[in-house]
């Protein structure tokens, strides 16, 4: 019986296993519409695995972390906080954000960059039920003619891709696997 | 499960800065005298890593960066969920696995053995250790001191 604590399912091996997602979260966001395993974390209640992952990989004291809705719980909070150390601040000011996309939204609340550093923007970590490979048509870098993939609501993608090269990119996590859409990603409505 | 806030915070305080502090072949002399080896996971495997010094000229002058040392840590759960953490000063991964089993090992039932065999015995060594340096540079102090001149006659 192995003992359970807050902090608990951390990566075991990290520099690897936080190569591996980061080869992973690479791969997604250049090429949006494929989806990936991912990883290697266990986080507590309220984050899926492949959202657990991410943090651990991306963040470090140096990137503030907005909890969004169910994320925002004690345990996570410690949790992430134990393993990265990341400040925990308001979606205004956040470098990543995590949470279903009804917690999320309004979009218009995170940081776009500005025209001289476009890279100070918010990546938003959008948990999903299921990540489908079907629905909105997705065009521009990193894909061929064209990629689909099931988005909670595409008029706010698009004002969100209207303003490159300003805005913000999204990865969408379900259990363990991963997509991305970066701002780059001209994004159409099925049909 | 130790209720870790019953714990003095000053006491752990104590026991972590000594641990961290203690030279690494000393605690581990006295890490194999003691024996006991509990089960344990990590929570944390443990890596080095830099941490940045500060000091204040006289204790009360304003902060500078004195300089960077190297610092390992590690956190731990023993097989009944007590977590134990290490950080210890120098690059010695086993050194810092000891601290933070012993830290684990004083918010239990073990505390007053571990204390007995373990944190006395290295709180005299790293004390021995201080006086025998303090007074070697006591013996090397030169006292200066000002003839009177008649000046203020």
């Amino acid at each position: 019986m192995t003992p359970q604590t807050r902090f608990s399912g951390g990566f075991t091996d990290a520099p690897v296993q936080a190569a591996h997602a980061f080869r992973a979260a690479m791969t997604v966001m250049a090429r949006p519409g494929e989806k990936r395993q991912l990883v290697g974390a266990t986080p507590p209640d309220g984050l899926s695995i492949a959202a657990g992952t991410l943090l651990l990989t991306l963040c470090d004291p140096d990137t503030s972390v907005h909890l969004a809705g169910a994320a925002d719980s004690p345990a996570v909070r410690q949790w992430l906080t134990f393993h990265t150390g990341a400040p925990l601040v308001p979606a205004a000011q956040a470098d990543f954000a995590v949470g279903f996309w009804q917690d999320l939204v309004p979009l218009d609340q995170y940081r776009i960059g500005t025209p001289e550093y476009p890279d100070r923007s918010a990546t938003l970590i959008v948990e999903c039920g299921a990540l489908d490979l079907s629905g909105a048509v997705l065009r521009g870098p990193g894909i061929r003619d064209a990629a689909r993939l099931a988005v909670p609501d595409v008029a706010a993608l698009q004002s969100n891709s209207d303003l490159y090269p300003l805005g913000c990119d999204f990865f969408f996590t379900s259990g363990d696997t991963v997509a991305a859409l970066p701002r780059s990603t001209r994004i159409q409505p099925e049909g | 499960m130790a209720e870790q806030t019953k714990i003095a915070t000053g006491d752990r305080r104590a026991w972590l800065g000594l641990l961290a502090r203690a030279p690494a072949e000393a605690l581990a002399a006295l890490w194999s005298d003691y024996g006991a080896r509990p089960e344990f996971q990590w929570l944390r495997t443990p890596e080095i890593g830099g941490v940045m010094v500060r000091g204040r000229a006289g204790g009360t002058g304003a902060p500078f960066n004195l300089g960077e040392m190297a610092v390992t840590r590690c956190a731990l759960v023993l097989a009944d969920g007590t977590e134990g953490h290490g950080y210890v000063q120098g690059r010695d991964k086993t050194h810092a696995e000891t601290a933070a089993l012993i830290d684990a090992l004083m918010q239990t039932g073990h505390a007053d053995a571990v204390r007995a065999k373990i944190l006395e015995p290295l709180t005299r060594q790293v004390q021995a250790a201080r006086s025998a340096r303090a007074a070697k540079a006591a013996a090397t102090k030169v006292e200066f001191f000002t003839m009177v001149r008649g000046e203020d006659q």
